[in-house]
């Protein structure tokens, strides 16, 4: 059977997160029981959670984590990686043996710093450097996945139900100020860990429910812009699509949003001249990168989390708020089964963001935009 | 002197319904149909007729049919009738085989070899009369990204940019190829359907300039017609290079179509032929090209759009990426079945490649350049259909120029006449008589309600797809499957075989 990416594989799913906006950090524990309430929604061939927060005595440096088939590969690959980074630190993500989760690969993390010379020689800086080395290795030594690559943060992921997915990465010993989570329900299997989900970038991990329709459409945009969808999933093109809008063309998050889950062209038409010239501009100038279908997604980043429907709301998203921390997940229920009683508890609109930026980390110092 | 040449169409005339009302007689501008007085029947010289069927569709008593003259030559799968017909003609006149409208011949029709897809279950079709769906469609250029200062306010300045309520406009037919109320028509419909027609290369009538910011005028080879007042009139300026029907070769205008309107127009002399030269003689080169673009947008102020349109040629994406990089708006390609007034029949029929292979191998040529999304994909060249537009948008079209099917809804019969103006329909033609019988208060309505009913399939196509805007169609590829095609076809279109997954 083809690998994940060979060919594209349509998947339902469960997403969870939450985040604490003061930066307080805490256990893996809750996102695990949260995630596992919506056990009915994965069926046990993918299962995975990014933590943000995790590594502060490394914050400086990138964290590579990675999946390799055999020791050859993994050799290979670290002497690629060596030419190109400084290695701190290198060793085996710690795992735990659960039952249910067979068939581990090698799973390998480095701290890692981009080698001087080159970023200084080249005219790209040290996170375009790294995205390329990353899709380098993705792309070109088979048998090794890069499925983590961000600072100060972590992506842990296999086959497996969420749960014991976070069982086995032990991620009751990590503490983080947000967590996101995904239960997977592929419509076939590849069993291939890499096909798991979050997909990350650099700092950005996305998790996703739904299918979206418009996937070539953004594919063959953000390919124009030297990214490669070796995957094939919804997911790694969205996460290619923030990349694009905020990192590389620097748009605001807010104005990312509005690019990807776009205002209805009457719904436009009524604003004001200004705001329709500009909301206009972004609808033409990145048409492209609408993204159309069912979706519900969760953006993790280093400022914060962003959680978004499509714009006609075709996919369940609930978020919630007690205190300083907020909860999204596709099910309230998965909310109250680790805050019983929120502050506040509300369904999005098609369309509209959920963001949380941790304090002092935002454009514009707000908490939500709904 | 012996005509070699049989008639092509038999008329059959059934007696006991014929009430020898003459309206045939009247109507056919060919002169096929007569009145004998003296033995009190009306007779008809088949070596006359086009087959244009308007006698057939005007005859009160539904009395007469048309139908391929049955006289057959020996059979012979290399020497046909049609093969042996043109040497005939050729023989008897010397001249150059001249027709109309587009390349009938056939060659494969990539549209009907490709298959859209729906959603099932893990992604849920949207249904258009329920949910909002999209179909708007900008026509211009765009900027590498946009760009905000710290108060999130746009700095970014847009260049000017046309908005269609759909993805379809009206495309280049001259005035003098059509007849006045033909234009007429084009432009009330473009009006009210809130998209463009184009007014060919014969300039613009005094009286359309009222629809100036639904149409745009072309600048041709000929400059027929062209001033300031006319180019600023337009909404966007299209520069024609080439044309689908006839690759390498300039307009044509027989001297009979030119009469004292036309003539005041296209500012020539009356009666005289317009033949537009094969090059623009100011364009003999890609940096040509581009000073001429930026010559149109300072006379217009750099607030419209120029087009460049060229023919699908064999090397359409080299030459299509340095129209973009030349600076153009929007590029035009106009696929070898597409329409003319009038173009040498050899040319049409032999020069110039399939519009879905051009549009395909263009719009990944601009991708892999990087520069696909900063100018906009106008393809021509027989459209016959909603799912035709479906599929050129999914293959990386941003919208689609119709003009035969224009012309289909207006009464023409597609009897590829065109050239001789005796329009039996009064489109293509300048004869008083003939132009009246086009009414353009009920023939705007026409267009209307085709591009209307045109708009609904695709919305409900869209729908199916689960997609609510037209944007996430174009260029989605996965939305195509091919079906009869080889290796080498899947590959330029860039499209898998149907069965094969997603
Ligand atoms: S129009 Fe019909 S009925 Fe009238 S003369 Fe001709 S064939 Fe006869
Ligand atoms: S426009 Fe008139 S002359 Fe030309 S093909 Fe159509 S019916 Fe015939």
């Amino acid at each position: 059977m083809l690998k994940e990416g060979d060919i594209r594989i349509p998947a339902g799913c469960a997403i969870s997160a939450i985040i604490d906006k003061t930066g307080k950090r805490f256990s893996g524990n809750d996102i695990i029981q949260s995630i596992a309430l919506m056990h009915e929604r994965s069926n046990g061939l993918g299962g995975g959670f990014a933590a943000y927060g995790i590594y502060p005595e490394y914050k400086d440096l990138f964290a590579l984590h990675i999946f390799y088939d055999n020791l050859a590969i993994k050799m290979k690959t670290e002497e690629y990686l060596s030419k190109h980074f400084e290695i701190a630190s290198a060793g085996n993500i710690p795992t735990r043996k659960v039952a249910s989760v067979k068939n581990k690969p090698l799973i390998w993390r480095y701290f890692v710093r981009p080698r001087i010379y080159i970023v200084q020689d080249g005219y790209l800086d040290e996170e375009e450097f790294t995205k390329r080395c990353v899709i380098r290795i993705n792309k070109e030594y088979k048998g090794a996945y890069v499925f983590s690559s961000g600072k100060n943060m972590g992506t842990f992921k296999g086959v497996g139900y969420p749960e014991d997915i976070g069982d086995f990465f032990m991620l009751d010993t990590y503490d983080a100020h947000l967590w996101t989570a995904h239960g997977r329900f592929p419509t076939n299997t590849p069993g291939w860990w890499g096909g798991a989900h979050p997909f990350t970038m650099l700092n950005w991990s996305i998790v996703h429910n739904g299918e979206i329709s418009s996937y070539d459409a953004n594919r063959r945009f953000v390919e124009m812009y030297g990214y490669k969808c070796t995957l094939q999933t919804d997911t790694e093109v969205i996460t290619y699509l923030f990349d694009l809008l905020i990192r590389k063309h620097g748009l605001p998050i807010e104005k990312a949003i509005t690019v990807l889950a776009a205002p209805l062209w009457d719904e436009i038409a009524r604003k004001s001249p200004e705001l329709k010239k500009e909301l206009t501009a972004l609808r033409t100038v990145y048409s492209s990168a609408l993204i159309n279908g069912p979706f519900s997604i969760i953006l993790g980043f280093d400022k914060g989390m962003v959680a978004l429907n499509d714009r006609i709301k075709l996919r369940s998203l609930v978020a919630a708020q007690k205190g300083s921390k907020t909860y999204v997940a596709s099910e309230e229920s998965s909310i109250r089964v680790i805050c019983p009683e929120p502050d506040k508890v509300w369904s999005p609109k098609g369309g509209e963001p959920v963001i949380v930026y941790l304090d002092g980390k935002g454009a514009k110092k707000r908490e939500e935009l709904c | 002197m012996l005509n070699f040449n049989m008639p092509r169409y038999e008329i059959i005339r059934n007696e006991k319904k014929c009430i020898n009302c003459k309206v045939c007689a009247k109507q056919c501008a060919n002169e096929v149909h007569s009145y004998d007085e003296a033995d009190n029947i009306m007779r008809a010289d088949e070596a006359l007729c086009v087959n244009c069927h308007r006698c057939v569709l005007l005859c009160p008593t539904k009395a007469l049919t048309v139908k391929k003259y049955p006289l057959e030559f020996k059979e012979n799968a290399n020497w046909t009738a049609e093969a042996m017909n043109e040497i005939y003609k050729q023989a008897e006149t010397g001249g150059v085989l001249l027709t109309s409208m587009g390349n009938p011949k056939p060659f494969p029709i990539y549209w009907d070899k490709m298959l859209l897809n729906a959603s099932q279950v893990t992604n849920p079709s949207i249904d258009p009369l329920r949910e909002p769906m999209e179909i708007k469609t900008f026509i211009g250029r765009n900027p590498d990204k946009l760009e905000f200062d710290g108060k999130g306010k746009l700095i970014t300045k847009m260049p000017p940019k046309l908005e269609l309520n759909a993805p379809i406009m009206f495309s280049a037919m001259s005035y003098g190829s059509i007849s006045k109320n033909a234009h007429e028509s084009l432009a009330r419909a473009a009006a009210e359907l809130g998209i463009y027609y184009n007014t060919g290369e014969g300039g613009l009538n005094k009286e359309f300039y009222k629809y100036g910011k639904n149409t745009i005028v072309q600048v041709a080879s000929g400059r027929f017609g062209i001033d300031k007042k006319y180019l600023n009139t337009g909404a966007a300026i299209e520069i024609k290079i080439g044309q689908g029907a006839k690759p390498g070769i300039g307009g044509h205008l027989p001297g009979a179509k030119v009469d004292e309107d036309v003539s005041a127009t296209r500012m020539i002399p009356e009666g005289s032929d317009a033949i537009s030269p094969a090059p623009h003689h100011d364009i003999y080169s890609i940096e040509d090209l581009r000073q001429l673009i930026y010559s149109l947008k300072e006379v217009t102020g750099y607030k419209k759009p120029v087009f460049v349109k060229i023919a699908a040629v064999h090397n359409a994406a080299a030459i299509a990426s340095g129209i973009a990089r030349a600076g153009a708006d929007a590029i035009v390609i106009d696929g070898f079945r597409g329409g003319t007034g009038a173009a040498p029949a050899r040319v049409r029929d032999n020069v110039g490649i399939p519009i879905e292979l051009a549009l395909a191998a263009i719009d990944q040529r601009l991708r892999e350049e990087g520069i696909r999304n900063s100018v906009s994909l106008i393809i021509a060249g027989s459209i016959r259909n909603s799912a035709d537009i479906v599929k050129a948008v999914a293959l990386g079209a941003d919208a689609v120029y119709i003009a035969s099917a224009a012309l289909i809804a207006m009464g023409c019969h597609m009897c590829h006449s065109c050239m001789g103006g005796k329009c039996n329909w009064g489109i293509a033609t300048q004869k008083a008589n003939l132009v009246k019988r086009l009414n353009p208060d009920i023939m705007y309505k026409r267009l209307v309600n085709l591009v209307s009913a045109w708009n609904h399939e695709i919305q409900e196509i869209l729908g199916g797809m689960g997609i609510n805007a037209i944007d996430s169609l174009r260029g989605n590829r996965f939305m195509l499957r091919g079906i009869g095609l080889n290796d080498k076809e899947l590959e330029i279109l860039g499209i898998k075989y149907a069965g094969e997954a997603i």
